[in-house]
């Protein structure tokens, strides 16, 4: 600790910046002035040039165009250090904490200046004193593993405290965290705001954040400042508006039919988590025809784990899958015979294979197909020409089907995906975050493509993160923690706070 | 980000369509030939540092691996092993696996078919020679199939496994060899009797060359098709590209492992039948002469596509030809071929690290300016 640093919060003004890569201007002539002590929120869709703005700032980018004021004073940010040395600090959407080692160690070894001989007893007092100061605190001697999402991320921001920073960039810092302790890590930031300590600039998807916690905001659209001002001046639909720009927003698809008879079941199903310390325990989930059946959660509670059971990567050691009736073990007959198909999260790493092209990659599901049979040798001719028809229909933007799926952006690779699994007939789709890090105008397509395989009678399970996307979509609404389904509604009596508590395992 | 559907401009799309196929595939070709040179280059400095003239060396390998008639024929016997080999290596790296010890199905599989041969003395040339390199086949298959089988069942790494495999195979071999299979007459050199005359593999008519080349390009061609056109190798191509997918697609990934590996072992299986029937006559120590180790280094320069191991497996073995005259001429150590292809392995698996990060190979990152 080097109490000799100085202190309190400083403004930050960004002049002109711009930053090309090759032809393609990601972030194009953006002043924002961020005033000390204040709490500046940054929006945008993804590809917006948030991230962009603040890697500008941070040094890990360097500006085609355009300065920056650190404290009224022009700064020169070559690398991260630089920044830091500035007081610019960076809290990341994921954690950066050795899991193994405890808080106070974290935290020392965290400084740039930890001696090689490190005194414990003189930075134990030195951590406590620091502590004191303090609006807010976590456990220092256990290991970080142990802490709940929330206490790491508060240990994320406390140690930037400790580091000396005095501006702090905060990056979608409530992702992994329920609402309530989502609300409470940043009331805690707006206090230290408020007390003049650090200002901050988060960025964020969600309004609600904004206007509880947030003075100012600005806005960002394909890389240029779009809109922004004082938060009490704007509403919801205000920031949306600017977020959006005159891009239509596909309405939300009407619901259409009833819940049929059921199509898929997990009885007293029992596997190890991805850990294998712990267990997976679903007695019954029961997901019928025509329905979504939303299953909430923090990731991490076992989520990824049932789409492995059901797509078969994942023996169970007890329990059993049926489809339709019929025991299901997910080989490549069944899943075609009683038509299941999957959306695993992050399709370019689950379901796609990243080198291999976009017309391959479409052709996935039906390369061994030759009309109703199966086919021993390959038509390369029939696989390009289906991928030509189903990249048209699903609007998947690829420079060309010989292109490696890779060269796809995340919205266009989920295209090719929806594509390849969302064509015939669909009786059982089982999805996990279908629109993670996709911009709005995708999330909207594939939630209305998603919505529309309901209404034409397939039973879909809905794995999601994103607590509005599970509102939005499900007839029912399941939660799951610690690898159990804890809780169970409609989606109509759904309320978030209840589900929050639910989630957190609080309830 | 990368979010802009490149639309060509309206004139000259056809031949922006054309380029942009010829610069995807040139990728595989440029590449390789690339790090080829730089392994050369930086073994010609090498050979500077000991005051040799890398001119003379390369001359001399040209003279006697491709100068005449006589070291194409020396060059080409040399080849057919190296095909096999080289298919143990690249079959099983389609799925993703790297497997290096194709020396130990070599060995075992010539052994087994010197074994089968001494015992089937008598039979008609048409009856036992089948049924000797099926039981190489037989052999070495089992013995890479097993590395996939604990790569599947057990998640044992196959690189290793099959690595120290290899030195259990060659250990068998020298046991058997100088034990139970050793033939008594066999002084200097223990090796199991030595076939009849009728069980041996000729030459090709006409050329000094046996026959283990023709089917080594055989295995090749058909490890291509296999790979390229059947929907057993699209499969095998999805699970290597990534095994999670192949997974969520219902493909028999466990299956695929254990045929792919089986596949690769059974041809190397088939490299120690040809250096027993065709070369040496008896299965000795000589099996275990490191074709399956330069097998690794011609995979790896031929991208893993069969129809590419041809051409870089006679290139290759024009080099191991060449040994003895450089040796002589030179007085260079024998090691020499060996810093050779170490240097150029070390090339190619840096280059390993920049396909897909060149512009000039990916159209759709041509800038439309």
């Amino acid at each position: 600790m080097t109490p000799d640093l100085p202190q309190g919060a400083i403004g930050v003004e960004t002049l002109h910046m711009t930053m090309r890569f090759g032809a393609f201007t990601a972030l194009d002539d953006v002043s924002i002035r961020i005033a000390p002590g204040s709490f500046h929120a940054l929006l945008g869709e993804n590809g917006a040039g948030k991230s962009t703005l603040v890697k500008c700032m941070m040094g890990f980018y360097h500006a085609t165009a355009g300065e920056m004021l650190v404290a009224g004073r022009e700064a020169r940010v070559p690398d991260p250090r630089a920044a830091h040395a500035l007081g610019l600090g960076m809290v990341y959407q994921h954690f950066t904490l050795v899991p193994s080692l405890t808080a106070a160690e974290n935290l020392v070894i965290s400084r740039p200046d930890a001696p090689r001989v490190i005194d414990w007893r003189a930075e134990r007092a030195a951590l406590a004193a620091f502590m004191d100061r303090m609006p807010f605190r976590v456990p220092l001697d256990q290991p970080v593993r142990a802490l709940a999402a929330g206490e790491k991320q508060k240990l994320e921001i406390l140690k930037q405290l400790y580091l000396g920073r005095r501006f702090l960039i905060l990056d979608e810092p409530t992702s992994v965290l329920t609402p309530d302790e989502a609300d409470e890590v940043l009331g805690h930031v707006r206090a230290l705001c408020e007390a003049g300590q650090i200002t901050v600039l988060m960025i964020t998807h969600k309004f609600r954040e904004v206007t509880a916690f947030a003075d100012e905001v600005s806005v960002l659209r394909r890389g240029r400042l779009v809109g922004g001002g004082r938060v009490a001046d704007l509403s919801h639909s205000d920031m949306a508006a600017m977020m959006m720009g005159d891009a239509a927003i596909a309405e939300p698809a009407p619901r259409t039919g009833r819940a049929g008879a059921p199509v898929l079941a997990l009885r007293a199903a029992r596997a190890r988590d991805r850990s294998g310390l712990k267990d997976i325990a679903i007695d019954a989930l029961q997901v019928r025809a025509g329905e979504i059946v939303g299953i909430a959660g923090i990731s991490g509670n076992g989520q990824m784990e049932l789409m492995e059971i059901l797509t078969g990567q994942r023996p169970l050691e007890a329990g059993e899958i049926e489809v339709k009736g019929a025991p299901y073990t997910a080989s490549r007959a069944e899943a075609r015979l009683r038509a299941v198909r999957y959306l695993p999260e992050e399709p370019l790493h689950n379901a796609c294979a990243p080198r291999m092209s976009v017309a391959e990659n479409i052709g996935f599901r039906s390369f061994d197909l030759n009309g109703s049979g199966t086919r021993f040798w390959l038509s390369g001719r029939e696989m390009r020409a289906r991928a030509a028809d189903l990249v048209a229909a699903f609007k998947v933007k690829a420079a060309s089907l010989d292109a490696p799926i890779a060269a796809l952006s995340g919205g266009n690779v989920q295209r090719a995906v929806l594509a390849r699994e969302l064509t015939g007939d669909v009786d059982v789709l089982v999805i996990s975050n279908p629109c993670f890090g996709l911009d709005v105008s995708a999330v909207s397509e594939i939630r209305a493509r998603i919505m529309a395989a309901r209404n034409a009678g397939a039973g879909v399970l809905l794995m999601s993160e994103d607590l509005d996307e599970i509102l939005e979509l499900s007839d029912r609404v399941l939660v799951m923690s610690e690898g159990r389904i804890v809780h169970e509604t409609t989606a109509a009596a759904s309320d978030p706070a209840t589900l929050g508590q639910h989630m957190g395992g609080h309830a | 980000m990368t979010d802009h559907g490149i639309s060509g401009p309206a004139t000259g799309a056809p031949l922006r369509a054309m380029l942009a196929r010829v610069a995807r595939r040139a990728e595989a070709v440029v590449l390789p030939l690339a790090a080829l040179m730089a392994g050369f280059a930086v073994f010609s400095l090498f050979l500077l540092m000991q005051g040799k003239s890398p001119a003379e060396f390369f001359s001399l390998v040209y003279k006697a691996g491709f100068g005449t008639a006589f070291s194409w024929q020396n060059t080409l016997s040399r080849t057919a092993p190296l095909l096999f080999a080289a298919l143990c290596v690249a079959l099983p790296a389609r799925l993703g696996l790297v497997v290096i010890g194709g020396e130990g199905a070599i060995v075992l599989g010539g052994l087994a078919a010197g074994a089968l041969g001494v015992s089937l003395a008598g039979a008609p040339a048409a009856v036992a020679l089948p049924l000797m390199a099926l039981a190489a086949c037989v052999v070495g298959g089992l013995w890479i199939g097993s590395v996939g089988a604990l790569r599947y069942l057990r998640g044992v790494n196959e690189t290793i496994a099959s690595l120290l495999l290899a030195y259990i195979a060659i250990a068998l071999m020298n046991h058997l060899v100088e034990g139970p299979l050793r033939d008594p007459a066999s002084l200097n050199k223990p090796s199991t009797a030595p076939l009849a005359d009728a069980l041996r593999v000729g030459d090709m008519p006409g050329w000094d060359v046996h026959w283990g080349l023709l089917a080594g390009i055989a295995g090749c061609v058909l490890a291509w098709a296999l790979i390229d056109r059947t929907t057993w190798g699209f499969a095998a191509r999805i699970a290597g590209g990534n095994v999670r997918a192949a997974q969520v697609q219902g493909l028999p990934v466990g299956r695929l492992i254990l045929g792919f590996t089986a596949l690769g072992g059974a041809f190397a299986g088939l490299a120690g039948f040809f250096e027993v029937a065709a070369v040496h006559g008896s299965a000795n120590a000589s099996l275990a002469s490191g074709y399956g180790y330069t097998g690794i280094l011609i995979a790896f320069l031929a991208r893993h596509n069969p129809l590419a191991i041809i051409p870089v497996a006679i290139l290759l073995a024009g080099f191991e030809a060449s040994s003895g005259l450089v040796q002589r001429r030179m007085d260079l150590p024998d090691a020499t071929t060996l810093v050779l292809q170490g240097f150029v392995f070390v090339a190619i698996l840096i280059s390993e690290t920049l396909y897909g990060r060149l512009r000039i190979f990916a159209p759709e990152r041509w800038s439309t300016r």
